[in-house]
């Protein structure tokens, strides 16, 4: 019972490569279950030897048959048991790392790493961008997704485990993972190599849409911006008066930075600052107010100066949907 | 004049195998590599494959012939291990015996590293 607990615990959530729910993670967790099915036979036939040794009490075996027992157990067996594992690994990888003409592809998504958010671009078929998010994809399910992986600073890695495989981002270089979701639902993603001291609080938010939803989504956001309601224009002051828009971009406002990330469609985000506070006022100001209490070394700094209801403004501001 | 030396008594000959390893093991790599970076990414690789392919060839044939002068030299398999006296005769045995298990792992070991040629069609860019 105690055994099976760690494989029960881990099966589930969204952020488990057991729980798959898309065709290349499909296939990875076949791998897992092969090769660990294999592993197992291997451990069950040396404890095995171990115990009928055991059982022999020193009883010596004759020399030509010891010797048979070694060739063929000891060189013969592993030698091609690990042959038909790594031939099944090497065959298994056109579906666990698919590679496609670049024309394939139904939707491309720019992933870039920073320390320590994510710079989501969505692009047209031309490579041009459509629209620039944060911290959160959006892909539609059944359909060939291409993402564009790269960095900014240091190296990161990016990792769906429901979805696909783990591909590193490496400064000065554009890696290419395909994936194809297939079950509609949200899944987590953390940052996967170590790139600073919050390097644990990088991680983003997948979500698995009906094309259609997706595409209603893709219209939306690329349409022509909506300036906000009168009630949230103190906030939009506050928020460019108080120098936030040399980093971030609101799309459609005078906030162009480009440093931090884009918050234009921070409000239909589940988390803040890639998974590290929840996206509730409270949340929202405490990480505005400091940004590295909550994640040490975070690129941006800290407003001791915003009084109380221009903080509060602010955030609804960002929290309100446009 | 043998094609073959009727004995060779060298630390050397030891280390053929191994070596041939490597080497397959460089050429398989470095060829792809530089092939797809260089000459042509996103080719196909068949042509590559085909000529890799006859390396392989090549080098397990020069394990084998390694491996069959090192059986000659152990003796055609009639004397037992462990030649650990301290004389000419079983140093010559030892050698034979080790170059012989050498050979069967690196025989091995060309065969995994060859293994991706039978997978991988073309380079991905
Ligand atoms: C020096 C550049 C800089 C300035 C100025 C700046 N920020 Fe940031 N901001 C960043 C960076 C970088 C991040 C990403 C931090 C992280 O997650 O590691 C960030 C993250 C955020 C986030 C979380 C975004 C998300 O996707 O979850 C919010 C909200 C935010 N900033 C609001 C503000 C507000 C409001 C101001 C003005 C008071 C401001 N920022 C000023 C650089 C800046
Ligand atoms: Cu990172």
């Amino acid at each position: 019972m105690i055994l099976t607990l760690p494989l029960i615990i881990s099966c589930q959530g969204e952020q488990s490569t057991l729980n798959t729910a898309g065709s290349e993670a499909e296939d990875i967790a076949h791998l897992i279950v092969v090769t660990a099915a294999a592993g197992a036979i291997v451990w069950v036939c040396v404890v095995g030897l171990m115990l009928f040794a055991a059982a022999r009490r020193g009883e010596p075996m004759a020399e030509q048959s010891a010797g048979l027992v070694i060739a063929w157990g000891g060189v013969v067996l592993p030698a091609s048991l690990l042959f038909i594992l790594l031939a099944y690994v090497l065959f298994s990888m056109p579906a666990t790392r698919p590679w496609f003409e670049k024309s394939r592809a139904d939707v491309e998504i720019e992933i870039t790493g920073e320390q320590y958010w994510w710079r989501v671009r969505y692009l047209d078929e031309r490579g041009n961008v459509l629209f620039e998010n944060a911290n959160e994809i959006r892909l539609p399910a059944g359909r060939k997704v291409r993402l564009l992986l790269r960095a900014h600073d240091v190296i990161h890695s990016f990792w769906l485990p429901s979805l696909a495989g783990k591909m590193d981002m490496i400064p000065g270089r554009t890696n290419i993972l395909w994936l194809e979701p297939e079950r509609v639902g949200i899944y987590r993603g953390p940052c996967t190599e170590f790139c600073g001291t919050s390097h644990t609080r990088m991680s983003m938010q997948a979500l698995v849409l009906e094309p259609q939803a997706f595409a209603s989504w893709v219209e939306e956001v690329s349409s022509a911006r909506k300036s906000p309601a009168d009630a949230r224009a103190h906030g939009q002051e506050a928020f460019l008066q108080h120098g936030c828009g040399a980093c971030h971009a609101i799309d459609g406002t005078a906030a162009r930075g480009r440093l931090g990330p884009n918050l234009t469609r921070l409000f239909e985000r589940d988390r803040i600052g890639a998974g590290a506070s929840a996206n509730d006022p409270s949340g929202r100001m405490a990480f505005v107010r400091n940004a590295g209490a909550i994640k040490p070394g975070a690129l941006m700094p800290a407003f001791p100066e915003i009084n109380e209801s221009d903080l509060r403004a602010i955030s609804d501001y960002l929290g309100a949907a446009r | 004049m043998r094609l073959l030396p009727r004995e060779l008594e060298t630390l050397w000959t030891l280390f053929t195998a191994p070596v041939v390893w490597a080497l397959h093991f460089l050429v398989c790599y470095l060829t792809v590599a530089i092939h797809c970076a260089k000459v042509d990414p996103g080719a196909s690789l068949a042509a590559i494959r085909f000529m890799l392919a006859v390396a392989t060839v090549l080098a397990l044939a020069t394990i084998v012939l390694s491996a069959t002068l090192a059986w000659r030299q152990w003796g055609f398999g009639t004397q037992e291990p462990p030649h650990e006296e301290p004389t000419r005769e079983d140093r010559r045995l030892f050698q034979g015996f080790a170059t012989l298990l050498l050979s069967a792992l690196s025989f091995v070991s060309v065969l995994f590293v060859a293994l991706p040629l039978a997978a991988i069609e073309r380079c991905a860019s």
